[in-house]
Order: C-alpha cells, then structure tokens, then sequence
C-alpha cells in the first residue's frame, strides 16, 4: 500500500496518514481510466486500514478538485452503441463506481477532502464520501447533472440527503447552480474554510489531530454516525438508467461535448 | 463617485488584480472573457472572488449572457 504512481493518481503513506492525490488533467474528470486506479486504490486500502488512522483526498492540479463524470468519454460510448448496450454499459460503470465510493464511505479511516476550485457533480460526490471536507476559499460546489437530463450517478443524492437537509438538497439539484466554500460551511457541508492553497495543510493538520484518538474508538465512532444509504444508492443507479434511455439525454450531452460557450458548465 | 461606479470600479481593480491585467486596460463596457482571455473555470474563479469579496451570493445562472463588467457590476450591485 505505501506507494502508487498510476496514470489519474497516486497515494503514498505517510507516517500514520494515506494521501491521496488526484493528477489527471485537465480537472480529473473520472472516466475509465480514473475508475481503474479508485480501483486500485480501494484494493489496497484494506492494508492500510490496519497501519493508517486517516485518508486524505485532494486533487494536484490547478483548476480544482474535480470536475466529475467525464461526460466527454461517456458520451463518445455510449454514441457507439446500441441504445440497450449503453444502458448496460452504464449500468456496469455506475455499480463499479460505487463499490468505489461506498469503500471510501465506510473506510474505518477517518477521511478528509482537501478541495479547492471546481468541486462538480462526480468530484462533489467523491467529496461527500469523505468524513470531513476542508475547502480552500475559492472552492465551489455544484450539482449540473440536471441540464444533461439526468440526476448525480455517484450516490451524490443519497450522501446529500444523509448530511444535510433536504431543502438545501433541493436548492442545489433544481437549480443546478454552484455554491463558494462560505456557503457550503453555512449550510454545514464543509468543515473549515481556509485561505487559497491552503486545504491540504490544513488536512494535514487535522489528521495529525486525529492522531490523538484511539483508532479503534475512532472507527466504532464512524460507523455508529455515518451509515451508508445502500438502498437509496442502488435506487439512484436504476433511476439513472432509466433516465439515461431518454432523447434529452444525448441531446444534453452532445450539447456539452460540442460547445463553444464560454459558460458551458452553466445549466 | 456613486455607489454603482464605486461597485463597477472594485469589479474592474479586482478582475485586474486576480488575472494579472494592468487596470488601466479594463473599460466597464469591455467583453471580460475577451479582455482577461479566460475560460469558464477562470470565470468561475472570478465569480468566487466577486461573491467573497462583497459578501454576496450571485447564482451562476444570473450570469448567463453577461460578458461586460458592467453589466456584471450591475448584478452584483442588485444583491448588495
């Protein structure tokens, strides 16, 4: 487990802290090959449960955290196939993908998201797996899923719903629009708000604080407060399946794919 | 100077200061994606800045078609 240099990612442990650092430009958007490595990445996590008291996640690249689903990719194959293909492509890439997230959901390791700038759709999700998310200031926060027809596929809705109310829930899938880091400790998503460049120290702090603790209390702690939503997350993958056969779909995402506006995220 | 011009004036010195512009380069009617030559996670940037610089919540999809600094100052002036 000590060290991974893989094509999306890589983690290395550091004394009692695994890091893990997402390098896939232009905003680690996760199509196959970032999936491979969370793959991985969570295949190896198990060894470092047992040495390790907590997990960081953060991206190395400038413009943010990450930017989600590579709609780019899914759009490119799911064009090649058969609408019923697609569908079971789809099927298949959302059951690994939460294999994934639900890993890093129930790891007894206390997680932490260190995000900055662009933290969307998929990247929000994979954030909101983690125990704890430390935002640098210039962070934003959104759910855009809505303008290609269809709702987060990571278990965005279900983790949301989990941790926050459900009028803020509401606010952030309906509208589509981004919330800055203020907002998001406000409405208690996110735990610190520190200067710009600044959440990975701050992360790194607050494992060492974590330290502290008997890991095994720690553990029973995180379970006992921070069940996964399994049935609300296995709904989300049949409810986006089934959303994804509609024409407003592809629509949607060739919409994406093709556009040259300057505002593209933008519902 | 009116609290409108106040407004557009720290929007101009900001979006100058943020992408590295001299300020002197930056007019109110200037196109900002043009001007600054910046793609939408820049101006993604420049709207966080904006919302934590004047305290403000500014809903991304406001922006939509707004692409001069004053009509952006003018948004911004709506939610002071």
């Amino acid at each position: 487990m000590n060290q991974f240099n893989g094509q999306t990612l890589s983690w290395e442990v550091k004394g009692f802290v695994v890091e893990l650092a997402l390098h896939h430009a232009p905003c680690n958007e996760i199509g196959s090959a970032t999936l491979e490595d969370l793959e991985r990445f969570v295949a190896a996590m198990g060894a470092a449960e047992s040495e390790a008291h907590a997990l960081i996640i953060y991206s190395q690249l400038k413009p943010g955290f990450c930017a989600g689903a590579d709609l780019r990719e899914l759009y490119r194959r799911s064009s090649e196939m058969a609408p019923p293909e697609a569908v079971k492509g789809v099927r298949n890439y959302l059951e690994r993908i939460h294999r994934v997230m639900n890993a890093i959901d129930a790891s007894p390791l206390t997680t932490i998201a260190a995000v900055h700038g662009v933290t969307f759709g998929g990247g929000f999700e994979l954030a909101l797996t983690c125990d704890l998310i430390i935002a640098d200031k210039m962070a934003r926060f959104c759910f855009p899923e809505l303008r290609l027809g269809l709702i987060p596929g990571f278990g965005g809705i279900p983790r949301l719903k989990r941790d926050l109310g459900n009028a803020v829930v509401r606010d952030l899938l309906l509208t589509g629009r981004s919330f800055n880091a203020t907002k998001a400790q406000q409405i208690g998503l996110v735990s610190q708000v520190v200067g710009e460049g600044e959440a990975l120290k701050a992360a790194r702090a607050t494992a060492a604080q974590l330290a502290k603790f008997d890991r095994r209390t720690a553990a029973a702690a995180k379970k006992f407060i921070k069940p996964v939503p399994d049935e609300e997350l296995k709904r989300e993958i049949d409810l986006f399946c089934e959303l994804f056969t509609r024409p407003a779909v592809e629509a949607g995402l060739r919409k994406f794919v093709e556009s040259t506006e300057a505002l593209s995220y933008l519902p | 100077m009116t609290t409108t011009d106040k407004t557009l004036d720290e929007v101009l010195t900001l979006a100058a200061t943020h992408f590295k512009v001299p300020r002197q380069k930056l007019t109110p009617d200037d196109d900002f994606f043009k001007t600054l030559s910046i793609d939408s996670l820049q101006a993604l940037d420049l709207l966080t800045k904006l919302e934590n610089h004047f305290r403000i919540e500014l809903p991304d999809y406001e922006l939509q078609g707004v692409s001069d600094f004053r009509t952006l100052a003018s948004r911004i002036q709506a939610r002071l």
